[in-house]
């Protein structure tokens, strides 16, 4: 009754191809079927962006979207945003520096959006970033820290707080 | 939680979507952005046993502007909408209510259409099809088109017009001619971005000189559908809009509404915040469509 969908998807670059249940989420393929647990699950409806990911290279919540919905289209998740492996990439490393990651839960979800924001406007206000992380939460609440990460990965401020 | 289990059809056409909608009837449900109905059936509030996903489907996408209507596509991403500077221009109170949707993540797969017949009565784009009295048009196997004005469309919080059979295929927004158009969105969320406490929306058309020629408000958040109040914005014609007779106007629209009360605000903290929001939204409007005059 509720057959199986096949879907072919493109992750971080490789096509994937898989039978899943048609109640699957994007997320729960991620990380159940793929092992890809880079990606947090946390509220599980929408309100947390933990889950965030880049669907054709636009943020979405990877919990609020079936995997048989996104048969075709490519993902990109944390684990894709460094240029190699054992490379961070310019935000992350900023995040390093800026210690933007506490208990790092909220991280995957924060970097997916500030990635997308840096790509749409690589010089951000403090508001612009704020907004873009808006969907975000963060339970350690350490949001400065997060936007000093942002500026800093766009060339506009030194790493301040220590 | 997870949704409970469900059969999962692609729609083809239209036809197909149709089909399978005047089948199953309440059991089956189309999903285009899902960012409403799959939080619905995560938390099990949802539990269709057939989604039909329609979000291939060019015939729900199609754009058509008329000079005195655009029509957008039921499957319209807000977030088309929000960078769509004709839009803007045309029917500029989308915008201003987009401004308060949810997040860039929920916008990029949330769509016109499923925002409004979610119905959800806190919601910013059914309170924009209130106020400037949108036309749905809903389709299905067997009655073929129908067109319903969204002051009979919002029947009660989450329920609409539409029958189980019928998708929702466009809605056509009316653009106001001429000069000194101008509309103002406010709300207030406990996190931006959230349904509203409280929200207020107008539009308004000034002549040169100030005074009021068209007009027409609305308050959201405060009733089991979002609220129109014609009669009062008739009321504003011919006049100048005052920080008087914009509170009178407010006073008055609120007191007709029916707040509830729930852990984020009683039913009067609400009233209280639909006064001041739609005053405050009449005077940006005012200010914005006579800049000279406002300075
Ligand atoms: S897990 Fe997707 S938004 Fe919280
Ligand atoms: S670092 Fe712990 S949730 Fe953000």
């Amino acid at each position: 009754m509720t057959a199986p969908i096949s879907v072919e998807i493109t992750v971080n670059g490789t096509v994937r191809r898989a039978f899943v249940e048609p109640r699957t989420t994007l997320v729960d393929f991620l990380r159940d079927h793929l092992a890809l647990t880079g990606t947090h699950v946390g509220c599980e409806h929408g309100i947390c962006g933990a889950c965030s990911v880049l669907l054709d290279g636009a943020p979405v919540r990877a919990c609020c979207l079936f995997a048989a919905q996104v048969d075709g289209m490519s993902v990109t998740t944390v684990e894709g945003l460094a240029p190699a492996r054992g490379e961070l990439s310019k935000l992350q490393d900023a995040f390093l520096e800026s210690h933007a990651l506490q208990c790092g839960y909220c991280t995957p979800g924060m970097l997916i959006a500030c990635t997308d924001l840096l790509a749409r406007n690589p010089q951000p206000s403090e508001e612009e970033i704020r907004d873009a992380i808006g969907g975000n939460l963060c339970r350690c609440t350490g949001y400065q820290q997060i936007v000093d990460a942002v500026k800093l990965a766009s060339g506009q401020e030194e790493a301040a707080h220590g | 939680m997870k949704a409970a289990p469900f059969t999962f059809h692609r729609a083809e056409s239209l036809d197909h979507a149709l089909d399978l909608l005047a089948r199953h009837g309440g059991d089956c449900k189309p999903i285009a952005g899902g960012q409403s109905l799959v939080p619905m059936m995560a938390m099990r509030l949802a539990r269709p046993s057939v989604l039909v996903d329609i979000n291939r489907l060019d015939a729900l996408k199609a754009r058509h502007d008329a000079p005195d209507h655009v029509t957008l596509g039921a499957i319209t991403r807000q977030r088309d909408m929000e960078a769509d500077v004709a839009l803007r221009r045309s029917v500029p109170l989308i915008a201003e209510a987009l401004r308060w949707v949810g997040h860039v993540q929920t916008r990029n797969r949330g769509t016109i259409g499923g925002s409004l017949v979610h119905a959800d009565p806190s919601a910013e784009l059914p309170l924009a099809a209130a106020v400037l009295d949108a036309t749905l048009v809903l389709r299905s196997q067997n009655g073929g088109e129908r067109r319903v004005p969204a002051s009979e469309f919002f029947v009660a919080p989450m329920f609409t017009a539409a029958n189980e059979a019928e998708c929702l295929t466009a809605v056509e927004w009316p653009v106001w001619a001429g000069a000194g158009v101008s509309c103002a969105f406010e709300e207030v969320a406990i996190r931006h971005g959230d349904f509203a406490m409280a929200s207020a929306a107008c539009q308004i058309q000034l002549d040169p000189d100030g005074t009021c020629r068209r007009a027409t408000i609305g308050l959201g958040g405060v009733a089991g559908t979002p609220l129109a109040f014609p009669d009062l914005a008739q009321r504003l014609i011919g006049r100048r809009i005052t920080a008087t007779l914009a509170q009178e106007a407010a006073e008055e629209a609120a007191a007709r509404s029916e707040p509830g009360t729930d852990m984020h605000a009683d039913a009067g903290y609400r009233r209280h915040l639909a006064v001041v929001l739609l005053r405050r939204a009449l005077l940006r409007a005012a200010s914005a469509a006579t800049p000279a005059l406002a300075a």
